[in-house]
Formats: C-alpha cells, sequence, structure tokens
C-alpha cells in the first residue's frame, strides 16, 4: 500500500514523543544553565598549575624545565626561567619560573603538556564558563591565575590526584633515601680525610631526584 | 526524465564557461550553491551550469578551511601532530587517531599490546557508529526532513560521545591513541558502560529502520538518483561506503587486516542499484556489522598493559625511511604516508584523505540530475570539509 512506509515512520515518532511523556529515559535533554549533568571525572579542557600548601607562589611545583613549551603543538605556552633557586615543594633548590603565560584562545586542550610533564605540576583543568569581554588579556592567563591547589586538584580529579599523590611520595622517599646514603657516604669520606672535604658538595648531587635526570635527557632530546 | 545511468559521456562543452548551451541556443544559468548554501556547511562550493533544471556541468570549489596541516606536521615532532589528525574528521576523530598510530607505528618498527588493539577496535567501531548514524541523519536533513531523524541519530551519538569523554577526556577532539598503544587504560566500569550502550544500540538501528526505510518519498527521491557506476569508482579511487554502496566488495578491514580485524567475524554489506538509496542502506547495515564486531571484542578483551613498555611518548627518531598507514575509516580509505629523514620531525607528511578523493566523483554522479538532487546526492557522498581542506 502506498504510504505504508510513511505511517509506520510516523508511528516511530509518535511512540516517541507519547513516550517522552511516560519514561525519563527518553528525555535526553536538560535546562542547561539551571540544571547540570554530573560531570565526568576525565573531562579536561585547560591546563592549570598546582601548588602545595597554602602559598602558591612558593609551593608551585614548577620547575620552569620549559619541556611544555617546547611540546605545546599550538605554542601556546611562555615561561621565563628564574636567574636565582629557591627551595620548592621537596625543601630543595630549584629554578622557579618567573613567568609563566597560557593563551587560552590558542590552547587546544590536548593535554600533551600534561603527559610530558616529569613534575606532575600541570594539570587539566574541567572548568569550561570562562567567557570574558576581553579578549586579549582576559584569556591570557598568567602564573596567579594559572596556580591552583593541590586539593583543588583532588575535589576535580580525585581518582588521578590520588595516583599522581602516591607516585610524588614514592619518589620523595627515594629522594630522602639517597641524599640520606648520599650525606652517610659523604661523612665517612670526610673522617677519612678530612683535609678536602667539603659538606656542601656531596649534597648537591645526591638531592636531584629522578626527574632532574629525566629533564637533562629531555633537553637533549629536543 | 534522463537520469546519469546512461551518461558515460559527458556533455559537449562541459569544461569551458558555459555561456551556451550545447545546442547553441539560448544561454546556461551558471549558480554557486553554496559556500553558504545550508547543505554544505558553510565551507564548500559548488559552481553548477543549469540547463533549466538539469545539471550540464559542477565543479566543486574547496580551501574555504584549509589549515596547512601537513605543513604544520612537517615542523613539529610526532606527538605534537597526534592533536592535529583529531580536528581532520572531526566527526571520527579516533578512526584518525588510528591510521596516525599506525603510520607512525610501521616507522619505527614499534609493536603494540594485545589489549590496546582491543581498545582501538572497540572506538574504531564506536567511532564508525556514530558516524553512519549522523551522516544518515544529515543526508535526510538534507532531503528536507528538517531534524526528526538528525535528532534520533544524535540521541545515540550522545551516548557513545560520552563513553568517549569518560575514556579519553574529551567529546570530539579524544588525542587518545600514542604510538605503541593507547593513553590511558579502560576500566571495568567503563567496558560495562560501553556494555550497556551496546545492549540499547539494535533497538536504536531497529527505530531507524522503521522511520526511514519504507520511506515513499524517501524512496522516491533516492532509488535511481546519483548512480555511481562501479568501473568509474575504482577508477577514481573511491572508497568505504561508497564504493562498496556500487558494488565491489572492498573494506580495508579484510583486505589489511590491520589491527586485530582478522579475528573479527563480519560481514561486507554491497549494493546493487549503486544510487543514493544503497548508500544510505550500506550504511545502516554496516552499523549493524559494527554491532556484531563490538560485542566479539567485548567478550574477548584481555588484561594487560595499554602500552608498550619499549615505546617512547616524545624524543625519539625514526630510522630514515616511509611507511604507509591505513585503516579503513568510516568514509573509507584513511591514510597517512609518512617519510622519516632521522630527524624528530617527519621530513613528509601526507594524509589520504577519504573525504576529497570520494568527491572528485560528485560531477560525473550529478550530471543530468535535476539541481534538487545535487544536494541529495552530495549529502550521500558524507563528507566532513575538515578532511577536505586539511
Amino acid at each position: 500500500m502506498l504510504g505504508e512506509g510513511i505511517l509506520k515512520g510516523l508511528g516511530e515518532t509518535a511512540r516517541n514523543f507519547v513516550g517522552s511523556y511516560v519514561s525519563a529515559e527518553r528525555l535526553t535533554t536538560i535546562q542547561y544553565p539551571e540544571e547540570r549533568i554530573a560531570p565526568i571525572e576525565a573531562t579536561r579542557d585547560f591546563p592549570f598549575l598546582v601548588y602545595d600548601g597554602a602559598d602558591w607562589e612558593a609551593g608551585l611545583r614548577c620547575v620552569a624545565c620549559q619541556i611544555c613549551e617546547k611540546e605545546c603543538p599550538p605554542k601556546c605556552i611562555y615561561i621565563v626561567k628564574s636567574t636565582d633557586k629557591k627551595p620548592d615543594a621537596l625543601g630543595k633548590l630549584q629554578i622557579y619560573p618567573v613567568r609563566f603565560d597560557i593563551d587560552i584562545s590558542v590552547c587546544m586542550s590536548c593535554q600533551i603538556c600534561v603527559e610530558v610533564c616529569p613534575f606532575e605540576a600541570i594539570k587539566m583543568d574541567t572548568q569550561f564558563e570562562l567567557s570574558t569581554t576581553d579578549r586579549f588579556g582576559g584569556l591570557l592567563y598568567d602564573r596567579k591565575e594559572l596556580a591552583k591547589s593541590n586539593e583543588y586538584y583532588h575535589s576535580i580529579h580525585p581518582i588521578e590526584a590520588k595516583k599522581v599523590d602516591a607516585h610524588l611520595a614514592e619518589e620523595k622517599m627515594k629522594a630522602d633515601a639517597k641524599a640520606g646514603a648520599a650525606a652517610a657516604a659523604a661523612a665517612a669520606k670526610a673522617a677519612a680525610a678530612p683535609v678536602v672535604a667539603k659538606p656542601a658538595v656531596p649534597a648537591t648531587p645526591a638531592a636531584a631526584p629522578a626527574g632532574a635526570t629525566q629533564r637533562a635527557e629531555g633537553e637533549k632530546q629536543g | 526524465m534522463a537520469v546519469a545511468e546512461n551518461k558515460t559521456e559527458k556533455p559537449e562543452g562541459w569544461n569551458r564557461p558555459p555561456v551556451m548551451k550545447p545546442d547553441g541556443e539560448g544561454e546556461l544559468l551558471e549558480v554557486a550553491m553554496g559556500p553558504h548554501h545550508p547543505s554544505t556547511h558553510g565551507v564548500f562550493r559548488m559552481d553548477v551550469a543549469l540547463d533549466g533544471e538539469r545539471v550540464i556541468r559542477l565543479k566543486p570549489v574547496f580551501g574555504y578551511l584549509h589549515r596547512n596541516h601537513e605543513k604544520i606536521a612537517e615542523g613539529i615532532n610526532y606527538l605534537g601532530s597526534m592533536p592535529f589528525t583529531d580536528r581532520l574528521d572531526y566527526m571520527c576523530p579516533l578512526t584518525n587517531n588510528w591510521a596516525y598510530a599506525l603510520a607512525v607505528e610501521k616507522l619505527t618498527g614499534q609493536a603494540v599490546p594485545e589489549r590496546a588493539e582491543y581498545l582501538r577496535v572497540i572506538l574504531g567501531e564506536l567511532t564508525r557508529i556514530v558516524n553512519h548514524a549522523s551522516s544518515i541523519g544529515f543526508l535526510i536533513q538534507e532531503m528536507g526532513a528538517s531534524g526528526t531523524p538528525l535528532m534520533y541519530a544524535f540521541k545515540e551519538r550522545e551516548k557513545i560521545l560520552d563513553l568517549f569523554e569518560e575514556l579519553t577526556g574529551a567529546r570530539m577532539m579524544c588525542n587518545y591513541m600514542r604510538f605503541g598503544g593507547c593513553r590511558v587504560d579502560a576500566t571495568p566500569a567503563w567496558l560495562d558502560a560501553v556494555r550497556k550502550v551496546l545492549a540499547g544500540l539494535p533497538r536504536f538501528a531497529d527505530e531507524f529502520e522503521n522511520l526511514l526505510r519504507g520511506n515513499e518519498i524517501l524512496m522516491a527521491r533516492t532509488q535511481g538518483v546519483g548512480i555511481l557506476r562501479p568501473e568509474l569508482a575504482v577508477n577514481a579511487g573511491v572508497t568505504g561506503p561508497m564504493l562498496r554502496a556500487s558494488g565491489i566488495n572492498y573494506d580495508i578491514r579484510k583486505v589489511d587486516g590491520y589491527g586485530l580485524y582478522n579475528r573479527f567475524k563480519f560481514r561486507v554489506p554491497l549494493g546493487e542499484h549503486w544510487d543514493v538509496y544503497d548508500r544510505f542502506m550500506i550504511r545502516l547495515l554496516e552499523m549493524r556489522e559494527s554491532f556484531g564486531i563490538l560485542e566479539q571484542a567485548l567478550k574477548d578483551i584481555p588484561g594487560g598493559p595499554v602500552m608498550d613498555s619499549k615505546a617512547k611518548l616524545r624524543g625519539f627518531r625514526p630510522k630514515p625511511g616511509e611507511a604507509y598507514g591505513r585503516i579503513e575509516a568510516p568514509k573509507g580509505e584513511l591514510g597517512f604516508y609518512l617519510i622519516s629523514d632521522g630527524g624528530p620531525n617527519p621530513y613528509r607528511y601526507r594524509i589520504r584523505p577519504p573525504s576529497l578523493i570520494n568527491l572528485t566523483v560528485l560531477e560525473d554522479m550529478c550530471l543530468g540530475n535535476n539541481v534538487a538532487d545535487v544536494v541529495l546526492i552530495f549529502g550521500s557522498v558524507d563528507i566532513v570539509l575538515g578532511e577536505v581542506d586539511r
């Protein structure tokens, strides 16, 4: 019969229309600003810098190694290294970024900076309501705007953040053990030859964690 | 009305400015369909010469979305191009990732763990379902059924995109595959979520078929329209559902058996009438075959790592040489051709995009048809301009 197919199709539409009143499964949209869907843990949009402790400037994990700047495909990261050193979260002296800018109007949220960072210093945010009337300065984030606490990181990516913390604790333990062993060796050496020994010299290579050697390799390869 | 099936020869004067009708009487009407025509998504133009309603000449004009992807890729390292491949065919980012990863793995001789291969198959087939469902929706929309079938397709697409987001972090710009595996492992909860979505998909396919397949208007508009003869399809290098709708049995999943496709049982649907309706039906049937592949993959997926332990994320330099990695993307053969000179960047980076090459036969399919059918035939080619222009 001519028109049978059309009627069949219309029946399908009618079923869906009526169904939307009785089954919640057929209601697929929500009223956005008032209602929100539950956030998905793995969601990412723009990067931020993680800091430990209360003071964002002192606690930044970033050591300005510039790997992310080099690897960023659209080149939206701009870093200026410091000339002096200050103690980082693990308590050893490190270079820190004087400037760390990300132009999020250029950033394409690819997560490569997160993957290549050996210090777990840069992570992806989930905040997406970032519209501003200032399209140049307003979308160029400096390190103060980018710095977010580790607690915030835990609140948006709980599973991933736990893994990262465990990894960092392990690194710290290794570094401490290494430093302890080196200090003991230095002490023994100092006892054997008190004339040549200088306490500061053995402490420096011993304090360098796995990350620092990784960074040196990275610079060679890049 | 004569349709394109007996138009093997192009009419006189098809390649010069169509001032006069071929028979010398009166002028032809030149119409620029696009770039603002709704069916061309704002980035594609067809210069059509019309004799009344009949198409005498059609010239596709593209390049509005050119982004210099190939040259950029030659300037950055291998890893840096991966997120850019998402933006080629933005309806199916994961198959683009896969093709590129495959090419680099061939270049470096990198092995891929079994679990990663299974994940790739699962994601590739989910992508195929997303692409085919929405491409049918767009085709019907271009026919004039504005909205309903497209929204039905998008309802299902949303569920699959949520799965992508849960695993890869992004709905469309996934950037998930790496050389030697995948970036993150899938949790058992994610695999269960896929099973749950998959359980609902056959019902969606039935609903979609009920809605459209027997529709008399759709049949009248699509059957016998836009015929692509098999010999022309082969000569023009057309691939994917377009080629199979012309009756040629060529599926790279079967021919190459890349990944683990040799392990899965699935059939390749073929068209008999070579027209728009066949292309529409082939996509529906391929979706159903994908359900089968997904079921098998989800049943057999082994444990283990998703990244090869020897794989390097960055800073590797492949030996000088060349490699061509190709997969059966939802739109056809997607290939990446890489030449390495031993440096950290590819010396040459070339993409064989299925959309662009399938588009080359557009004129041959449209000649002699009505101008209203041009939109329909164009829709049945299923292109994404991000891939055509790169």
